[in-house]
């Protein structure tokens, strides 16, 4: 096909997207069966959400003039799925230079044309928490995103009003990336070891401390001095200083008991308290050391032995924390398994025996709690936004199928009507279609590493030849 | 029912009533289960019958059968009975930890490695193989990889302390075929089209050598056997005597491939080469060309199911949908999880076939007597029939569903314990200071 009939072609596809539903915010779902989360299970039952927002729930529900009416009989609705760990729609993830990087942040690389965001919606998923990588101990700031497909502007996929958070990064990775850079030979840097990793972190809010001081006492000196010096601006301690203060919430990659509780002890040295350990394969072996510290945990169903710090894991680690009154998320880190988080989560029931609404939890309300937007989203009540996943069948089968997702009321995902291509961005140079190759959970888990290292992962689909390496994305 | 229920159930159900065993050893014997909802795979369903074990056999199916006095019986009441599910393309017992190289046996120095064998590698005691058995797989091909032809595949049962007593009979030579690459050169290519043009033009080279020379060996050897007077003993080469059976067709080629353009090369290639004995694994993409591969009657080892789509302007759900578009269109098909320590995964992979098309029942077959057609051994595995081993497993439902529990397992006959490492930190650590009576507190670091 000529390029400009393609172009013209793809541009009538996309305006035509767009305008279908994007200012109409006024849905009624009819006479389903729906999965609140917090408030158990409600049988033929309508939803109605205006303006994005969801203003009744009850039977015999009536639409407004203009709203969209969907008749869900026999089918399941529950809260849109949050992902608390993703990488999707971001142009770069690892900073990668410096084992203290928190002045980068994903607000800047922030991609709304990453089609891993359809994908996400194609599976339920209306919420993620898009990363930095796990290459240096205390990393860069993420960003909670709103799966707005189709926006086209950075900013208008962001979640208002989530509160900032940060990632940290515990274990081999950030030994490997800094102490055992080229063999523990030339350039490596503290930390090779978990020793390291903890006085990492010391200095870092040390520091940080001792700059929050400075500025408050030139403040208060700045009141009657006007000649009071301030101290030297410092991006990297000013997020030291906003963690210290409790604005930015920590989420930190880690795998083992010791280097989880570790953390603790630093975070209760310093007065913080709210963390969210990612991954955790471990975390179930000082579940009861969390529930005391009330630190939370966002783990996956059954990835473990894809590296040596994971390889004395339990599928059951879940259904282990959840028992312990750890608040415990599933998330997928991987743009495959964040379209199933549905069965991620009910591998638990397999895994643990966990019920219906605590697996449910794990992918809703829970996740929500860890990202500080649970007034928003995570459940199906009135007032909290429009974000709702209709399924075929109930979402922990493995039978199920979703079928449609709305973001603030807006229809993002539709099975039956949706187009087999919906990119909004394509390359006009570009091979229409051109073989890319599957990928996976486990390549994830396995093959892929920062972005520079991306490339050869990528390389490595047409050739023969396969490199080992692993994940620092996660 | 969650775990404790499913344990204490375990224990009060399959305790034998006689003969009672005070340890958790696997072991052979007589045993009858009763009473259970059996999925024969072959025969249909038996809503309410009994399956009577002998040594490594399975010596009676049905509804009315004769309990041996002998047996050990377990109550199936209310609870199904299931072959062993076969993942057809693993790399279990190959690896223990991923990014651990000394311990990942899947990879030989070369390209060209047709007599590597992989039962050779396989640990009998890899962490993974319980962990993946109490899902009900049963049964594994673990495959060597990368280079051109990375080695010999081998079916094993997961149950056995040697190569010898795990082998489920099946071998398979493993042919990675060369991807050609696209004419564009993609955002993530390091080097430009020519160079990948190249590097594919001498793969496809090699590989046609290697197959040419394999066919001139065959001839050579064969003669000597056939008759040895006057002529010299050739040299022996062991990439090539490894490939003497594929050519034979004693052991069967499996040919990985991907993408539509190369599925559609690589049926051309194994045509004109007229290899007796051919399957193809991956095809990913065999959608696209579902009714070549069926005129060509090559059957598919198909998955990893749980992937993306392997075009971006695809549906989102080309990949769940793949094994099923292969199968309507009446292709031979199994699945593969492509996992090592996730195998476990093989029957949600299924169910996410079964779900975008494809049927409970084809899925379920296509993870049980179709592989065992496809590598020819259905005379001893892949349903439940008189006859065949006794591989197989009783659970509490559909084995595809997340919150289905799988409460007994039989390998080779063997009576093999619902145990592994995941298991085993689950109890240790469940409530895991119940049995102190000071807590401790946390102290600061700084203590």
């Amino acid at each position: 096909m000529n390029n400009t009939i393609r172009l013209f072609l793809i541009a009538l596809l996309t305006v035509g997207f767009l305008t279908s539903d994007a200012h109409a915010q006024d849905v009624l779902v009819r006479n389903a069966t729906v999965l609140t989360v917090t408030n158990g299970t409600l049988q033929n039952t309508d939803i109605l959400i205006r303006d994005g927002i969801i203003a009744q729930i009850g039977s015999g529900l009536r639409a407004p003039r203009g709203a969209e009416d969907v008749d869900a009989t026999g089918k399941f609705v529950m809260p849109g799925i949050i992902d608390a760990h993703a990488h999707i729609a971001l142009s770069s993830v690892n900073e990668g230079t410096s084992p203290v990087t928190a002045e980068v942040s994903m607000e800047d690389v922030t991609n709304p044309y990453s089609l891993g965001i359809y994908r996400a919606s194609a599976g339920g998923v209306t919420v993620s928490h898009i990363m930095h990588g796990s290459a240096n101990v205390i990393g860069g700031q993420n960003e909670t995103i709103k799966h707005r497909w189709g926006a086209t502007d950075p900013d208008d996929i962001r979640f208002d009003g989530a509160p900032r958070t940060i990632k940290f990064a515990l274990g081999e990775n950030p030994t490997r990336v800094h102490g055992r850079r080229a063999s523990g030979g030339s350039g490596a840097i503290v930390p090779a070891t978990r020793m390291g990793v903890e006085q990492v972190l010391r200095s870092a809010f040390e520091n940080g401390k001792r700059y929050m001081e400075a500025w408050d006492a030139y403040n208060a000196e700045a009141s009657t001095n006007p000649r009071a010096v301030p101290p030297v601006w410092n991006e990297r301690l000013e997020v030291m200083a906003d963690i210290l203060r409790g604005e930015i919430l920590i989420h930190c990659h880690s795998y083992r008991a010791d280097e989880i509780v570790m953390l603790t002890r630093v975070l209760g040295d310093y007065g913080v308290d709210r963390i969210t350990f990612q991954h955790a394969n471990e975390a179930f072996k000082v579940a009861p050391e969390l529930a005391e510290f009330g630190a939370h945990a966002s783990v996956f169903s059954d990835w473990w032995s894809y590296k040596f710090e994971v390889y004395y894991s339990t599928s059951y680690n879940a259904a282990i924390l959840m028992r312990n009154g750890v608040v415990t998320s599933i998330n997928s880190d991987s743009a495959e398994l964040n379209r199933h988080l549905y069965h991620e989560a009910a591998k638990s029931q397999r895994y643990g025996g966990l019920t219906d609404d605590e697996a449910l939890s794990m992918i809703t309300i829970n996740p929500a709690i860890q990202l500080g937007i649970q007034d928003r989203v995570g459940s199906i009540e009135i007032g909290k936004d429009g974000d709702i996943a209709i399924f075929e069948g109930h979402p922990l089968s493995i039978y199920t199928i979703p079928v449609l997702t709305y973001v603030d009321g807006v229809k993002v995902f539709d099975r039956e009507n949706d187009a087999d291509d919906m990119r909004v961005d394509v390359d006009p140079s570009a091979e229409v279609g051109q073989y890319e190759g599957q990928v996976t959970g486990r390549d994830h888990m396995h093959s892929h590493e920062e972005v520079a290292d991306l490339m050869s992962f990528f390389q490595s689909v047409a050739d023969v030849d396969l490199p080992h390496a692993h994940t620092l994305n996660d | 029912m969650n775990l404790f229920m499913t344990l204490v159930l375990a224990l009060t159900t399959f305790l034998p009533q006689q003969a009672q065993q005070q340890d958790d050893k696997a072991r052979q014997g007589t045993y009858a289960i009763t009473n259970a909802r059996i999925e024969t795979v072959a025969n249909g369903t038996i809503e309410n019958g009994t399956v009577v074990i002998e040594g490594d056999r399975i010596i009676a199916v049905g509804e009315n059968v004769a309990i041996p006095e002998s047996a050990r019986v377990i109550d199936g009441s209310g609870l199904h009975i299931y072959p062993g599910m076969i993942d057809s393309g693993t790399s279990l017992g190959l690896t223990e930890v991923g990014s651990v190289a000394e311990t990942n046996d899947t990879r030989e120095i070369g390209d060209i490695n047709p007599h590597m064998d992989a039962l050779t590698a396989v640990n009998p005691n890899a962490i993974a193989i319980p962990v993946t058995r109490v899902s009900g797989v049963t049964t594994v091909i673990a495959e060597p990889s990368g280079g051109l032809l990375p080695g010999t595949a081998a079916m094993i049962n997961l149950f056995g302390y040697t190569a010898e007593q795990m082998t489920a009979g099946a071998k398979s030579v493993i042919v990675q075929f060369p991807a050609e690459p696209s004419g564009d050169r993609p955002w993530w290519a390091q080097e430009g089209p020519d160079r990948r043009q190249e590097r594919y033009r001498n793969n496809m080279a090699k590989l046609n050598e290697v197959f040419d020379r394999a066919v001139l060996y065959n001839q050579i050897v064969s003669a000597y056997e056939a008759d040895p007077t006057g002529k010299e003993r050739p040299v022996y080469a062991p990439e090539m005597d490894a490939l003497r059976p594929v050519l034979s067709g004693e052991v069967s080629l499996m040919v990985k491939v991907n993408a539509a353009d190369d599925i559609v090369k690589a049926i051309a290639w194994v045509q004109e080469r007229e290899f007796p004995n051919v399957v193809f694994s991956g095809v990913n993409e065999g959608w696209r060309v579902a009714d070549r591969l069926a005129e060509a009657g090559i059957p598919v080892l198909v998955g990893p199911i749980l992937a993306t789509p392997t075009r971006s302007s695809d549906r989102y759900d080309r990949a769940y949908a793949n094994a099923g578009l292969l199968s309507e269109a009446g292709v031979s098909v199994a699945l593969r999880s492509g996992e090592s320590e996730n195998v476990r995964q093989l029957p949600f992979n299924a169910g996410f076939a079964a779900t975008y098309g494809m049927g409970k029942e084809a899925a379920l077959r296509a993870v049980t007597l179709g592989p065992a057609e496809i590598f020819g051994i259905d005379a001893d595995y892949g349903s439940i029939e008189v006859g065949k081993k006794a591989n197989l497993f009783v659970s509490d439902g559909d084995p595809f569903e997340t919150s289905t529990n799988i409460l007994a397992l039989f390998i080779d006959g063997f009576n093999v314990p619902i145990d592994s490492r995941h298991l085993d930190l689950y109890q240790e650590f469940l409530n895991r200071d119940e049995g102190r009576l000071q807590p401790v507190e946390i102290l600061p670091a700084d203590n």
